[in-house]
């Protein structure tokens, strides 16, 4: 019996072996443990509330998690890029200001302009802080974090800005057909954030760099461009993210999005992106926003206070690294 | 194998390094070093850690600057000013533990810095063209001998002889004329030795020169057409390998003159 007897050449025989061996071997079936886990989850606080799978919970899991999950690409890429982003939250309340009084004083399309260009702004500062600087990221972030908490308050006076154009409220309130609107845009940024990940040279790179910054270098990637490029980008979102929280919150505030640093780097490793060694990807923290955002609301639902949660939160990321590192260890 | 004498090549030196100086502060690190480099020939660069080699090679591939001297790549003058540039004439240097990304397939790291992308919407957006790659990268390690199960394994799940191979791969796959290695053998398995050995052998054939550097000296006289050893910046021997043995070599490393082996215990 020969492989012709299948209709298949041997050149195809072996590129189609090659293709499954290499599936195989590197795909990160962590995540298939993952969907598990999510599924898991949703089935027992269906059980334990049945209001778990009413749809205005699932519509409300949504819009909360949307937020976090537009936040969580951004800090991905830059973890893939072998960074990290402390400031995540500070800068998404200072932003949540700038854009604010922007938008008081000049109209909704001006503050929203304002509101991303802001965060792109900071974002490209923490990358030149890191790229060009050579500061450790865990520096250049704590810096950002002090310094964007600082700003946000002298801004604001440490008031809420309330004098938001009525229209504003569509992009944390509306829906496109049924699905609510901060939804459809993390679906979006979710969409595009993978496809330029896998698709391009400036995902290429960015994977090049966190595997190995002196390999890259030394390949001629233009390494300090492509962090400040990562690290931008990264900020645009968190800007997005700013102004989307903004408007559910109907006010912009200094304190907005706090804590969101730890609940991006949390979605990213609980997901499967490993701190510091380019692996992992924008699919991996899906997973992890979902697994997150049913976990937050499942515990809302049997009245498991928030406090309690932040401490699940801090066990399950110590969790999640531990695993990854025992997977690594050789 | 078949060591053929530098005199049935070209008269056309591929390079050409003449009083090449090059300090540090005040540690002369290159002190006037030569270094002729024939077309299809694999040349052993030897010497003392500190001797020069290093700063040697990243003067040939644009890394360092000379003070002095100058370099002729097929008997022309070239000023290098990066490695970019030195690539661009065809010269290639595999580092020591730096050569891939752990973290990236085969196919990523062959074309890491030159890939191959199509259009998707014009002026915009452009797409890696990664069957193109994958099937560029087939043909190279079919040419080269290279046997890897899958291209679209990542580095790291492959052994290092493998991974040497695919470095050595990766600096050839763009028309590399000249190659230079840095201690390519050095943290591989026995058996593992003789492959990218081969493979040096192989880059000769096909008309590419090689610059090997290694502390296994044994490699050198495996492979090697001509051996040149580096003492304190200066080039202080450089013989075709069968004029000259193992024992002679070691002792122009550390500098002692033949019966003079006391030097060696002093430590010089």
């Amino acid at each position: 019996m020969t492989l012709e007897t299948f209709g298949l050449s041997r050149t195809k025989y072996i590129q189609l072996r090659e293709g499954l061996g290499a599936w195989a071997l590197n795909r990160n079936w962590s995540s298939l443990g993952l969907i598990a886990v999510i599924l898991g989850l949703a089935i027992f606080f269906s059980l334990l509330n049945p209001n778990f799978y009413s749809e205005t919970n699932l519509r409300n899991i949504s819009r909360q998690t949307a937020i976090l999950g537009i936040a969580a690409c951004g800090q991905t890429m830059v973890i893939l890029s072998g960074g990290f982003d402390l400031s995540v939250g500070m800068v998404i309340g200072l932003i949540s200001v700038v854009g604010s009084l922007a938008m008081a004083e000049y109209g909704l399309w001006f503050g929203l302009l304002v509101g991303l260009l802001a965060g792109a702004m900071t974002g490209g500062v923490n990358g030149l802080l890191v790229a060009k600087a050579g500061l450790p990221p865990f520096v250049a972030t704590l810096a950002m974090f002090s310094a964007a908490r600082g700003l946000a308050l002298i801004l604001s006076g440490g008031l809420p800005i309330t004098d938001l154009p009525p229209e504003f409220t569509y992009l944390g309130a509306g829906q496109i057909f049924t699905l609510p609107v901060p939804a459809v845009i993390a679906g979006l940024v979710f969409f595009f954030s993978w496809l330029l990940m896998k698709k391009t040279r400036f995902g290429r790179y960015t994977y090049a760099i966190g595997g190995n910054e002196e390999a890259a270098n030394y390949a001629g990637v233009p390494v300090a461009r492509y962090k400040i490029l990562v690290w931008g980008l990264h900020g645009l979102l968190v800007g997005l993210a700013a102004v989307v929280l903004t408007s559910r919150a109907v006010s912009g505030h200094a304190t907005l999005g706090e804590g969101m640093e730890l609940e991006t780097i949390a979605a990213t490793v609980i997901g499967g992106t490993a701190l510091g060694r380019g692996r992992g990807g924008i699919f991996n923290t899906f997973l992890g926003v979902v697994a997150m955002g049913i976990l937050t609301n499942g515990l809302n639902l049997i009245n498991v206070s928030t406090y309690y949660q932040m401490v699940a939160i801090g066990v399950i990321i110590a969790g999640a690294v531990y695993v990854d590192q025992l997977r690594f260890r050789r | 194998m078949s060591i053929s004498p530098p005199e049935t090549k070209s008269t056309q030196p591929r390079i050409e390094m003449r009083g090449i100086e090059k300090a540090f502060g005040a540690i002369r690190a290159l002190r006037g070093a030569n270094l002729t480099l024939w077309p299809s020939e694999v040349l052993g660069l030897v010497g003392d850690n500190a001797a020069g080699k290093s700063t040697l090679m990243k003067t040939l591939t644009g890394v360092h600057q000379p003070d002095a001297g100058e370099i002729l790549v097929d008997g022309k003058r070239v000023v290098l000013n990066s490695p970019r540039e030195s690539r661009s004439l065809g010269i290639e240097m595999i580092y020591q533990n730096l050569a891939l990304a752990q973290n990236l397939d085969v196919v990523a790291n062959v074309f890491l810095g030159r890939e191959v992308t199509r259009t998707v919407i014009p002026g915009l957006v452009r797409q890696l063209d990664e069957r193109r790659m994958e099937r560029e990268t087939r043909k190279l390690l079919n040419r080269l001998r290279i046997n890897i199960d899958s291209v679209r394994t990542n580095v790291e799940q492959m052994s290092g002889g493998q991974q040497q191979a695919i470095a050595i791969a990766r600096a050839v796959a763009f028309q590399a004329r000249v190659v230079i290695m840095d201690e390519p053998t050095a943290s591989l398995a026995v058996k593992e030795v003789g492959k990218v050995l081969d493979l040096i052998r192989q880059l000769r054939e096909g008309g590419v020169s090689v610059i090997l550097i290694s502390h296994r000296l044994q490699d050198i006289f495996t492979v090697c057409d001509r051996v040149m050893v580096l003492r304190s910046g200066e080039c202080v021997a450089e013989r075709p390998i069968g004029d000259i043995s193992m024992d002679e070599t070691v002792k122009y490393i550390v500098g002692a003159e033949a019966g003079n082996l006391s030097a060696i215990a002093g430590g010089r």
